[in-house]
């Protein structure tokens, strides 16, 4: 006659792991870390000359220590921003005072007009890291718009929606192109 | 009317616990899937600042972290004073710190991933960028070039 197997008292199981799931609600900090990538430029050369661009070509950003921007030297405002960087970059009616482009050819997209135009920028040691952030956001959000127009003409979707290979040939024809210069020193204390 | 009724008291139905420790078990894997363990503790308050267009961190084991703010307040002040200083893993640091700070992590890699590192400012919004902008030399000099600027994502006010 086999004997029934007593059954296991079970009602501490749930004393064990109510312990352990604690411990770990408490350590565990779910991943949140965003932000804006960037890449740095590799230091220069000491006796590097000044590479000669053409004033159509540059629109310089300024942020002064009292977070107030000057665009090309005019006072501006951080909502124009945006539409700003996007008309001087796409340059869509070929003016001749907003950057020049050159045909180049990109793997799957063809000849494509690439702007030459780069955005400086130039900050002092006196402004807030948040304008900072704000500025570098609004130059990014003018890049991926104008990504997303591109993506949207070439393959029907947007461009965080495409393959790598495709994303890098929107990057080409699309590139960051902003410039950081040495920061002025007037808000030091 | 008892007799017809049933002679017994009626006695709620005891809950049946048996799929409890389930529940509890299934809850427990998630937490414990989604753990990271904090390697070091902040001695700066960092309220990061606000943007629209931030990106997910990828491949955070290739992520090195610069902290930047103001000390904690108590001890902390009273050791290093109430202006934005730089945090790398457990100590407070200076900007000249930061090449070999960079070695460090750079070498803590293997060989295939080093070109990929990314260093990661974490600053507090209302640190000057005098403060930024020398570490931001410091890393180019050093070769780092992959940066990111912690932000949350919002609307900026």
């Amino acid at each position: 006659m086999g004997r029934k197997t007593p059954g296991l008292n079970t009602s501490s199981m749930s004393d064990i792991s109510f312990l352990l799931l604690a411990f770990f609600l408490l350590v565990s900090n779910i991943n949140t870390d965003q932000g804006i990538a960037r890449r740095l430029p590799p230091p220069l050369p000491e006796n590097q000359e000044k590479p000669d661009v053409k004033e159509r070509n540059i629109f310089v950003v300024k942020i002064n220590s009292k977070d107030r921007l000057l665009f090309n030297g005019e006072v501006g405002d951080i909502r124009d921003l945006k539409d700003r960087a996007k008309e001087f970059l796409g340059n869509p009616n070929n003016l001749p005072n907003l950057p020049e482009k050159i045909q180049m050819e990109i793997p799957l997209l063809g000849m494509m007009d690439v702007s030459k135009g780069v955005i400086s920028l130039q900050n002092d040691r006196g402004t807030s890291y948040d304008m900072y952030i704000a500025v570098q956001n609004e130059l990014q959000a003018a890049i991926v718009e104008m990504r997303n127009e591109l993506s949207q003409v070439k393959f029907g979707r947007k461009y965080n929606d495409l393959p790598e290979t495709q994303a890098e040939a929107i990057d080409q024809a699309i590139p960051i192109a902003i410039s950081e210069a040495e920061p002025t020193k007037i808000g030091e204390k | 009317m008892a007799r017809f009724t049933g002679k017994k008291a009626k006695e709620t139905p005891a809950l049946n616990m048996g799929s409890m420790s389930d529940i509890i078990f299934m809850l427990l894997f998630f937490f414990m899937t989604i753990t990271t363990m904090r390697e070091s503790s902040l001695y700066v308050t960092i309220k990061v600042p606000k943007a629209t267009e931030t990106i997910k961190l990828q491949k955070k084991s290739l992520v090195s972290y610069i902290n930047v703010g103001t000390p904690m307040a108590g001890e902390w002040q009273k050791k290093y004073g109430t202006e934005s200083r730089i945090q790398l893993n457990d100590q407070i640091s200076e900007v000249k710190d930061i090449p070999l700070f960079v070695e460090e992590e750079v070498s803590a890699r293997v060989e295939a991933d080093r070109p990929f590192v990314t260093f990661s400012i974490k600053a507090d919004k209302d640190t000057k960028m005098g403060l930024v902008s020398d570490i931001k030399q410091e890393l180019r000099n050093s070769g780092a070039f992959k940066i990111f600027y912690n932000a949350a994502h919002g609307e900026r006010k």
